[in-house]
């Protein structure tokens, strides 16, 4: 066992050199860091959210309101066919995910289910890119006229897809806005969303930004009655009554007249006359021509804007706008006008997303964290070196190379991997600087063993270390088990940050303490020929 | 040389002997922790329950804890608990999941960060909401018992059953002391204790591992030597290697404790605790079971027979027979 080829030692030892030299650029200060190059000076721990500070945003479609939103589309849909087709029906209606309805004449109903059929459309599968077989209306008649269209499930859950994929998109377009650096966006399951943004000074604005849908519609305001007639009695059929963003309500018409989908651009800028913050926008050529015609007709009549059901203000025409360009002013600070440009630019997101976690870290207790977890881990070093030398004198000396070596490996991979070390890594990182020298303590104390039965120094070494082997590995692939499930089961927070580096610790133990150990001694034992071990 | 020897290289301690109150003592704690947590139950923090937990900085020296605490329960925001959280400055806030939903939830913390006003700086806000949090159930709970099969085939595999058994219902035991610990002191349990649950698993068994290599190649090695003898002599020969490694994590567990900050006190502590009772479980549950489950010199080498030679293990070799001592 204390022999080492050649080859083999210089292999334990280009490992430790290389584990030590990627270990360095972690305590270097950034100042010594510039004048490196950069492969080697980005050899760095990524700190998770926890340690740097940042924000840990899990989104999630909102997959009824995507739901409710399809049926009252489909319905739409369904009324638009059914009167191009001059087809008479009653009581269409939507109940859940089902749009129902019955024929004036039930022999209308092979007509109608033809022409109902052109609106179902199969889906598509998003990985294989074939057809799956799978439609995403079920449209079929029953007794009497009766005709029910039927939103399948696969088709609702392809649309939840989507609407996250669109979603990704947006918000990386708002996220870019906000000038932070290195924002991931990522899918996470079939419905969420997962946003972290590190070093953010205000999470609240972030939070604001990704909350919006910022579905923005230009529609007339109903002025056959007033607002409170409308909610007090019925208001027309085409027409609603939604909330001001002044606190008044609206009676608005339910037709859009151009949305936000036309806008092209849009900026914060004041108003000429009361300095107010304002947003300015320019339509595309389809929604400038549009504009154009609505603005033409109803000249002195109010318009609203309307952005997440909510009316931002409604001004009065005062003549046609024809060049595609407009203001938006409500009563907004520079902030909020600054945040509807960047939401109106991003474009609206196809369902709203509500926050179903998050976890939100100050720089400041970041800062803090890392360096309770340095002390500590400083702490820890010094308590098991003292406590190893005490014991093992020599040997102990050696297992504590082995430990530094260890560490230094540990970070190294840590680097070269760019997994994220998080504020549990750190307490795992502690840990295993405790349990690392247990391969050590097993071997040193199987040599104590060997050698009270009576071997000589170099044969109690030797059958130490090769009887040790064996219960190194059985122990250290128990602890790895469990390390690999709190890994795969740990999510994508804190918990996995503490799995890596238990892992790292476990693999990179082994070959410190055992192998590394081994050849130390192996060193040592031909320069000095002990007749007698020192432990 | 080394400078001190405080672990007796040599040991003769009969732990076998003990083994009744040792098996008494488990046994009762083991019960306590299932009363404890019938009666007592957890302190479940965010991520098993919802819900939002603030940490703040008073931006003067020290928080005034009353005034806020009036502050927050005349702002109709339901269950508010305010604690200090590790220096008078800090103060952590804790919201039930009073919202009907995510945006309610989301509302409420907003309120609440608008009754902190510029007293106090946000240092950190956690929300989990329902769906969120009953996931974390589930996925927790499937790791604990996934883990515990990996290992139990594991051992099974490695060793013969009785020492699986015995190892699974060591580590068993050690997970409810910890358990137990979080009751009664009413520590946060959220994923972070989680972690340290499996740790304390992986630690554990790491230990009776050892424990229970010996003992395996003792039963190859000395076929007449009756069970609780060769139990004690195995126990004693890891005597010294099990109390320096006890003694080297505790004393990282507790310099993490000491200075490793506030959020990861509760961690610390329950694994401080954790490498104590499995030190104490290795010796005084893990090694005297085997009496019980009926392990014999020929379990082991029956087997062993069977295979062949077992090579490359750390069991003794054939040619290896060294004498015995008297």
């Amino acid at each position: 066992m204390l022999h080492f080829s050649r080859l083999k030692t210089a292999v334990i030892l280009v490992i430790t050199a290389v584990g030590i030299l990627f270990a360095v650029p972690n305590l270097l200060p950034a100042s010594v860091l510039q004048h490196l190059p950069s492969w080697y000076a980005s050899s760095r721990v990524t700190l998770g959210l926890d340690l740097q500070g940042g924000s840990h945003i899990l989104l999630e479609v909102d997959g009824a309101a995507l739901r409710k939103e399809r049926a009252e589309q489909v319905r739409d849909d369904v009324r638009r066919i059914l009167r191009e087709q001059k087809i008479g029906y009653t009581g269409l209606s939507v109940r859940d995910t089902t749009v129902q309805l019955r024929l004036r004449d039930p022999n209308d109903a092979q007509n109608a289910l033809t022409q109902l059929r052109t609106m179902v459309t199969p889906i598509t599968n998003t990985v294989l890119g074939g057809a799956t077989g799978e439609n995403d209306l079920n449209v079929s008649s029953g007794s009497d006229g009766q005709i029910s269209v039927t939103l399948t499930e696969a088709g609702l859950n392809a649309r939840i897809r989507s609407a996250v994929d669109q979603s990704i998109e947006i918000i990386r377009r708002r996220i870019d806005q906000l000038g932070t650096v290195e924002p991931t966006i990522q899918r996470q399951g079939a419905d969420r969303i997962l946003v972290q943004v590190p070093g953010l000074q205000d999470p609240a604005r972030l939070k604001a930004l990704l909350g919006q849908t910022a579905k923005l519609s230009f529609r007339m305001v109903d002025q056959s009655m007033s607002p409170q007639q409308a909610m007090d009695g019925r208001a027309p059929a085409d027409s609603e009554v939604l909330q001001g963003a002044d606190g008044v309500p609206y009676l608005v018409e339910k037709q859009i007249r151009v949305s936000g989908e036309d806008l092209v651009d849009a900026q914060p800028g004041f108003d000429q006359t009361t300095r107010q913050p304002l947003v300015s926008f320019r339509f595309n050529s389809n929604g400038a021509r549009r504009f154009a015609t609505t603005t033409q007709d109803a000249v002195g009549r109010p318009f609203a804007i309307v952005l997440d059901n909510q009316v931002i203000s409604a001004p009065v025409i005062r003549e046609p706008i024809l060049g595609g360009q407009g203001q938006i002013s409500g009563s907004f600070t520079v902030q909020q006008a600054n945040d509807l440009a960047i939401l109106l630019r991003a474009g609206a997101l196809p369902a709203p997303l509500k926050v179903v976690e998050e976890r939100t870290v100050g720089p400041s207790l970041g800062q803090d964290s890392i360096e309770a977890g340095k002390t500590a881990a400083y702490v820890a070093a010094g308590l098991v070196a003292v406590f190893m030398i005490a014991v093992y004198g020599l040997f102990g000396t050696f297992a504590l190379i082995a430990l530094a070596v260890h560490i230094s490996l540990m970070v190294a991979l840590q680097s070269m991997l760019g997994a994220t070390l998080t504020l549990p890594g750190i307490a795992g990182f502690v840990l295993t600087i405790g349990m690392a020298v247990d391969s050590n303590v097993v071997i040193f104390e199987r040599i104590r063993d060997e050698a009270r039965e009576g071997r000589s120094a170099i044969a109690a070494i030797d059958k130490g270390f090769s009887f040790a082997l064996g219960t190194i590995l059985d122990a250290n692939l128990t602890s790895l088990a469990t390390a690999v499930i709190l890994f795969l089961l740990g999510g994508s927070g804190p918990v996995r940050g503490f799995a890596v580096i238990y892992i790292l610790g476990l693999l990179t133990t082994v070959f410190t303490a055992y192998t590394l150990t081994r050849l130390m001694i192996a060193w040592w034992v031909r320069w000095a020929r002990p007749a007698k071990l020192p432990i | 040389m080394p400078l001190i020897d405080y672990i007796p290289a040599q040991t003769k301690i009969g732990f076998m002997r003990l083994r009744q109150v040792s098996f008494c003592l488990s046994a009762a704690l083991t019960i306590i922790a299932v009363v404890l947590f019938g009666t007592v139950g957890f302190n479940l923090g965010i991520d098993f329950q919802g819900g939002t937990l603030i940490e703040a900085q008073s931006t003067s020296r020290e928080a005034d804890l009353s005034a806020l605490r009036e502050q927050l329960t005349d702002s109709d925001l339901g269950d508010v608990q305010i604690q200090e959280f590790g220096s008078a400055r800090d103060v952590l806030i804790r919201l039930g999941r009073t919202g009907a939903d995510d945006a309610a939830q989301q509302a409420i913390v907003q309120k609440v960060g608008a009754s902190l006003g510029s007293d106090f700086t946000i240092r950190r806000v956690e929300t989990v909401g329902p769906s969120v949090s009953g996931e974390l159930v589930r996925q927790s709970v499937l790791a604990l018992v996934l883990g515990a099969v990996v290992v139990l085939i594991y051992l099974w595999f490695r060793f013969e059953w009785q020492f699986a058994v015995g190892a699974l219902v060591t580590t068993a035991h050690d997970i409810f002391v910890t358990l137990m610990i979080y009751s009664v002191l009413g520590l946060d349990f959220d994923l972070t204790s989680i972690a340290a649950i499996l740790t304390i698993m992986g630690y554990s068994l790491n230990d009776t591992v050892v424990v229970y290599d010996r003992i395996r190649e003792m039963l190859r090695r000395y076929k007449r030597m009756p069970l609780p003898e060769l139990l004690d002599t195995a126990v004693n020969a890891t005597f010294s290697r099990t109390i320096i490694v006890s003694l080297t994590t505790f004393l990282a567990t507790m310099a993490l404790y000491l200075f490793g900050g506030e959020v990861l006190r509760g961690f610390s502590l329950a694994m401080a605790v954790g490498v104590l009772i499995g030190t104490y479980s290795t010796i005084f549950v893990a090694a005297p079971i085997l009496i019980h489950l009926g392990l014999r010199a020929s379990t082991v080498v029956g087997k062993e027979e069977a295979e062949g030679e077992d090579m490359a293990k750390s069991g003794a070799t054939k040619g290896d027979q060294r004498p015995a001592k008297a």
